[in-house]
């Protein structure tokens, strides 16, 4: 299999907590086993690396470009792009939040659009040119949606803020080609540069959930990529500086 | 996941053909309910054809005056095809309501009309449902079914259809067409979608090795008065409570051609014709659409934890009617 994007600290990391929560399930379950059986799950512990992992059955091979990259990989059919991503290629900035199409955690770029990659089957994206958050910066240089995301402090434990940036980006280009949302104004007549209220931004994110409750962040962020002006701020971040105490 | 065979269809005969040899194959398009369903063990096909490339994805008028959009067009270019837009803002407006954006640029038309119920019980596989389990009973019935049908429900089930796409079709008037192994077979989307009765494992008149090819629309002059009013319990990314679609064409102050259907209520989209007949020939005001409403849903049968929904129904239809009179002063 292709580990080469694997990286050595996330396999190792990988394979080390596989390896603690099993022997820690051997440990528990000591006195419930035979010294055979414990001998048994040791040769099995010893073969489960990802390699392993990979059961095969029903072998689908797919090429895509992720990330500008060409990548060829031989995938069973039940695995979706959101594991493939993540377990195969090491990319584990898509997160997968529900894996029912519920949250939009998995949000990620596929031909310009955004997509659930929790709902998309890897053997459906042969020659599909893919985005995932890693995708986004140019080598040091954060894309614009995630300085803002930055500047405006629009997450708190980060778990969706992938999906988040992810759908957002798509988002601004989607209104610049003139998409309709559910709450736009004269559908019949506005064909470009839809300019999005609150509202507007509001309802084309609903796809995307943040727990912690961040959406009056979220928004202006966005608002700000999408008007190139600054956003008021009602808060500031503490810093040393700022300490009075 | 149950393991099953990857096959993508390189045409719409060879696509038939592998669904048609196999009863347990199913095909796959956007994927957005098809693959939540495996994952859940709802569905467990042992093989899935691919037809998301197929050439069916054409939005187009027809020389009979006709608009005929593809099974395969993707839900968010359906909704803002600049024809649709213009001369059938109520679809785009009810395809705009359902799901999030990613999920719509996903999903397909063809798919969206097959999407299965989101009943809590269907979706539950250790409780009894007679839509996923033929004969085990339906666990809704004495549950709790705040969110199921009020119209046209049986003892074996009470599910809803979950989708807009179809609400907005049925308004329309739409026809669904389809292709089998060894012909084509045009049908009403009133026809398409039927009621529990004694078999809800059926939720539609699409029979294995069938497959949809395009939705047509007939000409209508509703472009400028129409509305889709969806009510859920959030403001966005949730399935109706109750939504309507209406359409009405104005001459000399009176209605001269309108239509109500009806989402969330029933176990397929709803067409209130008795509404319909109400206010046909009258002058539009909000009594002679209350009375409308009331001739409705005097058919209502509401159960322990939905009778809210009758009158949420009604007031909707009256909501509804009143913003497609004012959608657009023309």
């Amino acid at each position: 299999m292709n580990q080469e994007n694997l990286s050595e600290v996330g396999a190792s990391r990988r394979k080390f907590l596989g390896r603690v929560s099993a022997t820690t399930f051997v440990l528990l379950s000591a006195s419930l086993i035979t010294p055979e059986q414990a001998t048994k799950m040791e040769e099995i512990l010893e073969k489960s690396t990802v390699d392993s992992l990979d059961a095969d059955l029903n072998p689908v091979t797919v090429r895509a470009k992720i990330n500008g990259k060409e990548q060829t990989l031989r995938v069973d059919s039940r695995m979706t792009l959101l594991d493939a991503l993540r377990e195969r290629l090491g990319l584990t900035g898509t997160k997968k939040g529900c894996d029912h199409g519920q949250c939009g955690a998995c949000t990620v770029i596929l031909d310009g659009k955004r997509i659930l990659s929790c709902l998309t089957l890897m053997a459906m994206c042969d020659g599909c040119d893919i985005t995932t958050i890693e995708g986004l910066a140019k080598g040091e240089k954060l894309h614009p949606m995630q300085e803002a995301f930055l500047k405006y402090d629009a997450f708190q434990c980060g778990y969706c803020t992938p999906g988040q940036i992810c759908s957002a980006v798509a988002l601004l280009q989607e209104a610049k080609n003139g998409q309709a949302s559910y709450v736009t104004q004269n559908i019949q007549t506005v064909t470009k540069n839809i300019k999005l209220s609150e509202e507007e931004i509001r309802e084309r994110m609903s796809g995307n959930l943040c727990r912690c409750g961040a959406y009056p962040n979220i928004v202006k962020a966005i608002q700000e990529v999408h008007t190139e002006k600054e956003q008021s701020k009602d808060w500031n971040i503490s810093t040393n500086q700022d300490e009075t105490v | 996941m149950k393991p099953f065979k990857f096959k993508r269809a390189s045409s719409v005969v060879e696509a038939i053909e592998e669904i048609a040899k196999n009863p347990k194959a199913k095909f796959i398009a956007g994927g957005t309910n098809i693959l939540d369903l495996m994952k859940e063990g709802i569905e467990s096909p042992d093989e899935l054809v691919d037809i998301s490339r197929l050439p069916l994805a054409q939005i187009r008028m027809l020389p009979n005056g006709n608009l005929s959009i593809g099974a395969l067009a993707r839900n968010t270019e359906t909704a803002n095809h600049q024809i649709i837009r213009q001369k059938y803002p109520l679809l785009s407006q009810a395809i705009l309501s359902g799901a999030s954006q990613q999920i719509r640029n996903m999903a397909t038309n063809g798919g969206n009309l097959m999407q299965r119920t989101r009943c809590p019980y269907f979706y539950d596989i250790s409780m009894p449902c007679n839509k996923r389990n033929p004969g085990s009973g339906c666990a809704a019935l004495e549950g709790l079914n705040r969110t199921h049908a009020i119209l046209g429900w049986s003892e074996k089930c009470i599910s809803v259809y979950p989708g807009d796409m179809a609400v907005a079709l049925t308004a329309l008037d739409a026809s669904i067409k389809i292709q089998g192994k060894n012909a084509e077979r045009i049908v009403k989307i009133s026809d398409f979608f039927r009621l529990p009765e004694d078999n809800p494992e059926k939720d539609n008149d699409l029979n294995h090795g069938e497959l949809i090819t395009s939705i047509e629309i007939p000409k209508n002059n509703f472009a400028n008065r129409s509305y889709y009013l969806k009510i859920r319990d959030r403001a966005s990314y949730a399935f109706a409570l109750v939504s309507v679609a209406v359409g009405i064409e104005l001459e000399g102050g009176k209605i001269k051609d309108a239509r109500i259907a009806l989402g969330g209520v029933a176990h397929k989209p709803w067409r209130a014709s008795d509404a319909e007949k109400i206010i046909l020939g009258k002058a539009p005001s909000e009594n002679i659409f209350r009375a409308a409403a009331e001739e409705e849903m005097k058919k209502a049968k509401p159960l322990a934890h939905n009778k809210f929904k009758v009158e949420l129904t009604k007031r909707a239809i009256v909501r509804a009617l009143l913003n497609a009179l004012n959608a657009k002063q023309a």
